[in-house]
């Protein structure tokens, strides 16, 4: 999934990449968000430069493609660690305090919110209910979710990333 | 045929309990004991108690087994499956009598709900259709499509009194009249299952537990409304849900049930996926219909309302996942068992998920009309850790808070609204003496601000404005004019934003500012936050005989702001002290008091 990318120039790999994924969807305007998800499943992430290569394609302003990148949250312009860690705010985790779990995550990681850890390894992100209200709060760290967190746990998940 | 059936639930939170690895253990220790042809193993939706899960249960006898895990798996099948003797350390255990219950029906979480929408999850394999046309499913289209006309068909949902369960509660069989009423070479069903609301969990149960349920549906809406497309809109953010539909629409292709002339009729329907991503305010249908056309998902004004012009500028039926499950029962019991349910304006069942400082949290479906006092003290079997009841939030970022005196209030599409919030899609979020409200309104807020398009100024710039004043009223910095200031605001988003996203974003704050007015002032006036949440609020000094002057607060105070020697108390100065609670978090012998 995470291809290495130069934020700026792509490779003719990355064209082609792009450019199939483009025909896949006929090259359709109605497809552009269909197309992002795809681009972004096998890109990792969507700079500029994807965004240019997809408007080149689609046969439209780059302002159109950015727009729609910047509208949804889903997309992404930078790119994620090697374990995306993504924080549930919904209200139900919020009211579970789900704030003093970002706190020290970003205390543990010594980054903020939307920012990668130097090393690449995480990343720290928030999002709107995962639906796992149940276990409330949540973290998701990729594909796992960790639930009924406190505080003091966090450390000892973050050591099972290492 | 099987002697015995052991249903997994395969929900999202039971997942996230390794549910998945209960199912490989059970299925393990029916093959060491040579049950594997007398028990079979089933991967069901949603049972509704997320408190207690994972849940295992056991058919023929309806043992209700809670919080599973892998381990208990050999027991279950040596002890229940071998020999017929119930492991009763898991069951769940009634708090008041302190007695085992082994059957749903007996729980109090169970005893009050009634489970039309939800009729299937935690019943059937969400991924084999069988398991669904074996409880009725598709036989609503199929004598919807063979027996009635259009009108007929879309008469009965008028009769019926369904009203859409997406939040603003438009009666279905009129929606689907007026598309009807359009013609066109091309029309549209689409399912808005783009559930952005936070702490609500509905539509992903219903997908994730019985998606055929939703797909029956729209092929009905699409026989009596004219179209010959379905597209379901989903957010990205649900993959399992998202895959349980494309298995459902698969096997409904294969068995004929979709696709060219179903059932050797004229009527022919495709279905199709599109995804969201992540954009609230895309669960505004005209919203949604701009993301569906690949494009910034802000909403259009209306009219044109979609029945006329909506997806690809054809007509358009947008109903939530909750609405059309309800749909095919309704063909099958008729109009008249479902309007016998429910109040005078609402009929049926709505579907709440019920979160926050609760002890049942879980997915429940009641008869509208029930009172909030049932569903939090009866089903949500009360508040969490005997604390104080102090509000309850419905309706997500567009609803309102209410409080002790609506708890007896039948709750219904109007009621709610009469008590200034709303249905919306059917988030309930408990809150205790701990909660400030002040900070509940800031977070929707903040949410709120996140989430809107950009497209109106009302909404954009407005309640930009409210979250800065509700800042500096947590920043313990607000006057009194502040409050006047965020109700006139309130009032303007309200009367001139776009969309219905724009008009509800203020109802948090007038409903905490209606109700909870004292604490509001308490922030501003006294400069006080009773639940201690505002930390520029709190006073933190160190209780002297906790203290063990291991220096760790004073090590990490930012401002320098604690003193003391080794092995002896610390103390705090209040004027250097900036209360960032640094010293509170890191404390490990809760010496730090917050006042």
């Amino acid at each position: 999934m995470h291809t290495p990318m130069n934020k700026y120039e792509l490779n003719d790999s990355h064209k082609k990449t792009i450019k199939e994924i483009c025909e896949s969807f006929g090259n359709k305007h109605g497809e552009l968000i269909n197309i992002l998800h795809r681009t972004q499943e096998k890109l990792g992430y969507l700079p500029e430069a994807v965004q240019n290569e997809i408007a080149l394609n689609l046969d439209m302003p780059l302002a159109k493609v950015y727009g729609v990148v910047s509208f949804y949250s889903f997309f992404t312009m930078t790119p994620k660690g090697k374990y995306p860690i993504s924080v549930c705010l919904g209200t139900a985790c919020f009211v579970r305090g789900a704030e003093r779990i970002v706190e020290t995550l970003e205390e543990e990681l010594k980054i903020k919110v939307g920012q990668v850890t130097e090393d690449g390894k995480f990343s720290l992100d928030c999002l709107r209910c995962i639906g796992a209200c149940g276990l409330a709060p949540v973290i998701l760290i990729g594909d796992d979710v960790h639930g009924r967190l406190t505080p003091d746990m966090i450390k000892g998940i973050l050591k099972q990333y290492k | 045929m099987y002697k015995m059936q052991l249903l997994v639930c395969g929900g999202t939170g039971c997942q996230a309990s390794a549910s998945a690895t209960i199912v490989d253990k059970l299925n393990e220790s029916l093959k060491a004991h040579g049950l594997t042809e007398d028990a079979q193993v089933v991967i069901t939706g949603c049972f509704g108690f997320c408190e207690k899960g994972p849940i295992v249960k056991v058919i023929p006898d309806n043992t209700f087994y809670t919080q599973v895990t892998p381990e208990d798996a050999e027991e279950i099948v040596a002890e229940h499956i071998l020999k017929g003797r119930r492991v009763s350390r898991l069951l769940y255990e009634d708090p008041e009598t302190k007695e085992h219950v082994s059957d749903s029906k007996h729980m109090g979480f169970y005893q009050k709900q009634m489970r039309i929408a939800l009729r299937n999850c935690g019943f059937i394999d969400p991924e084999n259709i069988d398991e669904y046309i074996a409880r009725d499913g598709y036989s609503a289209l199929a004598q919807v499509i063979t027996e009635l006309t259009p009108d007929q068909a879309i008469d009965m949902l008028k009769q019926s009194g369904l009203r859409g369960r997406g939040g603003a509660g438009f009666p279905a069989g009129l929606k689907w009249e007026f598309t009807k009423n359009y013609t066109a070479d091309q029309k549209y069903v689409v399912c808005n299952a783009d559930e952005g609301d936070p702490g609500a969990f509905m539509d992903r149960s219903i997908l994730e537990g019985d998606p055929n349920s939703v797909i029956e549906a729209m092929a009905i809406c699409g026989y009596c409304i004219g179209a010959n497309k379905g597209v379901v809109y989903i957010r990205a953010e649900y993959p399992l849900a998202i895959h349980r539909l494309q298995v459902a629409i698969e096997q409904a292709n294969e068995y004929g049930l979709l696709g060219k002339n179903i059932l050797g009729t004229d009527f022919s329907f495709e279905m199709e996926l599109r995804y969201g991503a992540g954009a609230f305010v895309c669960g505004e249908e005209t919203a949604l219909i701009a993301s569906m056309e690949g494009g910034r998902g802000e909403p259009n004004f209306k009219p044109p309302f979609p029945a006329e012009s909506g997806y690809n500028k054809k007509p358009t039926c947008v109903n939530n996942v909750e609405t059309f499950a309800n749909v095919p029962v309704i063909y099958l019991k008729g109009p008249e068992w479902f309007s016998s349910i429910g109040t005078e304006k609402s009929k049926g069942t709505k579907v709440f998920a019920l979160a926050g400082k609760i002890n049942n949290v879980g997915l429940i479906e009641v008869p509208m009309g029930i009172t909030l006092r049932e569903i939090i003290f009866e089903i949500g079997g009360g508040i969490k850790d005997g604390k104080k009841f102090k509000a309850v939030q419905t309706g997500g970022p567009s609803g309102g808070c209410l409080t002790e005196k609506d708890l007896d209030t039948p709750i219904d599409f109007d009621s709610l609204l009469a008590a200034g919030s709303m249905m919306g899609s059917g988030g309930m979020i408990v809150m205790d003496e701990d909660d400030c409200m002040v900070s509940i309104a800031k977070f929707y807020l903040e949410f709120i601000v996140e989430e809107s398009c950009g497209k109106c100024t009302p909404c954009r710039v407005g309640n930009k404005r409210m979250l800065e004043t509700l800042e500096k009223i947590c920043g313990g910095k607000g006057d009194m004019e502040d409050l006047d200031n965020l109700r006139n605001m309130a009032h303007v988003i309200r009367d001139t934003s776009l969309c219905g996203l724009g008009q509800t974003s203020p109802n948090p704050v007038l409903s905490t500012l209606d109700n909870f007015y004292d604490e509001y002032v308490a922030h501003v006036k006294d400069k006080k936050c009773e639940a201690k949440q505002c930390k520029a609020l709190a006073t933190y000094t160190i209780i002297p005989e906790a203290c063990t002057g291991c220096t760790v607060c004073a090590r990490n105070c930012p401002t320098d702001a604690i003193t003391g020697e080794r092995r002896q108390p610390h103390f705090i100065n209040q004027d250097l002290c900036i209360r960032c609670g640094v010293c509170y978090t890191k404390c490990k012998f809760n010496a730090i008091l917050v006042q």
